[in-house]
């Protein structure tokens, strides 16, 4: 029992930077009919600006003799972060993603791609080969319940993982830009013509999804504070999987098929070898989509932006 | 007409031009020297060593005017090419060197991942390679022309296994390796051998693997804790042990985590901090303790590059040595590179008693050295620090 719970946490823990990334990439979809395949740099970018920040703030609150509380640290870093690198995702969009708003579709995705490699490039340029390590904002704590150790990061990043998820179910819900954003999911061709500018849409939806890349970059420097330019891409294709299995356009799907995916990926090895993790995991989400080709919560010829 | 006339002359000549500029190159002698060395990439810190280390034995050569082959005195040049971590681009980098660069001998690449793919180039060319990291067997087997310059995985496999059956007296173990990469998985099949060997089959308790570039290592070190392994073997690169020693540790598995000479990076405790401290790995040398010409290697190294040098860094200094003996003894060049290649494989094949500043060596038939391994221990104060020797 203890081991079975113990790989609950694991999968809640590695299922919340998935649902983190799908988010960004279904936000995106629904506006612009588009996968942003930027996403898992900018969820790369985001992790390092965090790092920069945090490293700031500690030689910040070093300079001036303050003791501030790690918790406190770490909440400024998050908001900071978050808001620097929603600033990224505005400008991938402007200089990407509109001079190519009426072109094909297979020209924006390889836009993005193109995107990505710039930004794993420029920071190998920038910051050099070296890896680096994610500075400890909060002290590691573990706790044991019962035979299963958690520890004090693990809890507040499934936390602050839902806490966003939630926050960002209110704003499409409840305020008149979460009303905009669904009201050009429906057609970005015909709603402009109602008075809400997509050139506003465009960029707020691109910078809520980055936002919320940044802010699990951070989380998983916390988690895994070894830094690497690269370190996006796979996570990215995972997620992109995680958007396609919730559902194109679903936010709630994206949000529960990462962490599925988390799920499968922690339990394969536990039945099968663990060489074999990948291989059977992805075999499964296969499976899935043949029986529900459009996802969880999607539906057939509609991308509408739904929670 | 003419014009075209005029156009056609003008670009022979300047082709022929080239053709003489070319050949004149090639008659002014240089000796060049190759370095195929991962300086992006998932291992940088191994290609900034490999590459400061050269770069540090080319000041020496190039103080004393060149290297002395024969009655002539011949000028230096170092050909790094950057293998970027991977099998292909060192594939890459080799046949350039060797068929562009010219290059007399090449030192690299470091990890097996690169050098045996690398090592198939350099013999089917018929270029002396000696890689300094390499402990993987298949880079030299049945290659004349590749050498190493360290022990084996079928030696340090079994060094591990024994110290931690005297040191601890421990039955059951457990190993965690990357699937898609030479070395580890060489190592982690070694070290069950002959871990079995000692204690019994199944004394292996969990065998978990994952693959080059995963970060979260929870389910197979739940996998293992709940296998009721007393130890953890991990012969990772620094980059992962960083991640797999605190994983661990969150996890609740306390007992000790031994690893192999891929720890012995600078960067594994600047990563890993003091999760690492008190933990034991087998490796070609210890910087903390070191005395005579290897002390000497450290102080330069230290004052130079403002770091204590890794095992990567001492080992690429003991394999330009070699090239250079190698060099030295072939008694004189002919200038076709052909032959001095082979003359240059000769001589390295016939090298007996080196001494190296990671230790003697003697090279067997099949280019490999014989020479001890050493376990070491990382300090408190996060140094490696020697803990005993292990000579076959």
């Amino acid at each position: 029992m203890a081991f079975f719970l113990q790989n609950v946490i694991n999968a809640l823990q590695w299922g919340s930077f998935y649902a983190l990334i799908a988010l960004g990439y279904s936000m995106v979809y629904s506006i612009l009919m588009l996968f942003n395949f930027t996403h898992g740099d900018i969820f790369m970018t985001g992790a390092y600006i965090g790092l920069g920040v945090a490293t700031a703030l500690l030689a910040l609150s070093g300079v001036m003799g303050v003791v501030v509380p790690g918790w406190l640290l770490l909440i400024f870093t998050i908001v900071l972060a978050m808001m620097l690198t929603s600033l990224l995702g505005v400008l991938v969009e402007r200089v990407g993603y509109r001079p190519l708003r009426d072109a094909p579709r297979a020209s924006a995705a390889i836009t993005g791609l193109m995107i990505g490699i710039i930004l794993e490039y420029s920071n190998l340029a920038i910051l050099g080969t070296r890896r680096l390590n994610f500075p400890t904002l909060i002290e590691t704590t573990t706790y044991t319940v019962g035979g299963v150790f958690f520890t004090n990061k693990k809890i507040l990043i499934v936390g602050i993982a839902l806490l966003l998820m939630l926050a960002l179910h209110l704003f499409i819900q409840k305020s008149r830009w979460g009303m905009a954003m669904r009201a050009m999911s429906f057609d970005y061709q015909i709603v402009p013509l109602m008075g809400v500018s997509l050139n506003v849409i465009a960029p707020l939806t691109f910078a809520i999804g980055s936002s919320l890349a940044a802010a699990g970059g951070i989380l998983y420097g916390m988690a895994y504070p070894v830094l690497d330019p690269f370190m996006g891409i796979v996570l990215g294709w995972k997620s992109f999987v995680a958007a396609i299995l919730g559902g194109r356009g679903s936010i709630l799907g994206a949000a529960l098929a990462g962490f599925l995916l988390g799920f499968i990926e922690i339990f394969t090895p536990m039945i099968f070898p663990s060489t074999f993790r990948d291989l059977i995991a992805y075999s499964i989400i296969l499976l899935i989509l043949t029986f529900r080709p459009y996802g969880f919560f999607g539906q057939a010829h509609s991308t509408q932006l739904r929670l | 007409m003419r014009k075209w006339k005029t156009a056609l002359v003008l670009a022979l000549t300047v082709m022929i031009a080239f053709v003489f500029i070319a050949c004149g190159k090639k008659r002014q002698a240089v000796i060049k020297i190759g370095v195929n060395a991962p300086i992006t990439g998932d291992i940088p810190k191994v290609g900034e060593g490999t590459k400061y280390a050269a770069q540090m034995w080319l000041e020496d050569v190039q103080k004393a005017g060149g290297l002395k082959v024969g009655d002539q005195i011949y000028p230096v040049e170092l050909a790094i090419e950057d293998n970027e971590s991977k099998p292909d681009s060192a594939v890459k980098g080799n046949t350039k060197m060797i068929s562009e660069d010219g290059v007399l001998v090449i030192v690299g690449p470091q990890a097996s991942k690169q050098a045996i793919p690398a090592g198939g180039v350099a013999n089917d060319y018929q270029t002396p390679m000696i890689s300094p990291w390499s402990t993987n067997p298949d880079t030299t087997l049945n290659r004349p022309f590749v050498f190493r310059g360290c022990f084996l995985d079928p030696f340090q496999g079994p060094v591990v296994a024994k110290f931690v059956k005297e040191e601890f007296d421990f039955t059951k173990a457990a190993v965690l390796y990357d699937v898609a990469s030479d070395y580890p998985k060489g190592l982690a099949e070694f070290f069950k051998k002959s871990w079995e060997e000692i204690n019994g089959p199944g004394s292996v308790t969990a065998y978990e693997s994952f693959t080059t570039k995963d970060t979260d290592f929870s389910s197979q070190l739940t996998k293992i804790k709940d296998s009721g392994a007393e130890f953890l073997f991990t012969p990772q690169y620094y980059n992962e042990v960083a991640l797999i020693v605190k994983q661990a540790h969150e996890l609740g598995f306390n007992n000790p985590i031994v690893g192999s000479d891929s720890w012995g990076s600078a960067e594994t405790v600047n990563l890993c901090g003091a999760d690492c401290h008190g933990l034991f790995f087998s490796t070609h040398y210890a910087a903390a303790g070191a005395q005579g010409a290897t002390k000497e290697f450290i102080d330069r190294y230290q004052q130079k590059y403002g770091y204590v040098p890794d095992d990567v860094a001492a080992l690429t200094w003991d394999a330009m040595r070699l090239a250079q003996q190698a060099i030295e003894s072939t008694g004189g060049l002919s200038g076709d590179i052909k032959k001095d290649r082979q003359a240059v494989r000769d001589q390295l094949a016939q090298i007996k008693d080196f001494q190296g500043i990671t230790g003697n060596m003697t090279f067997t038939e099949e280019g490999d050295p014989i020479k001890c391994a050493v376990i070491v221990r990382i300090s408190e104060q996060g140094q490696f620090e020697f803990y005993k020797q292990v000579c076959p």
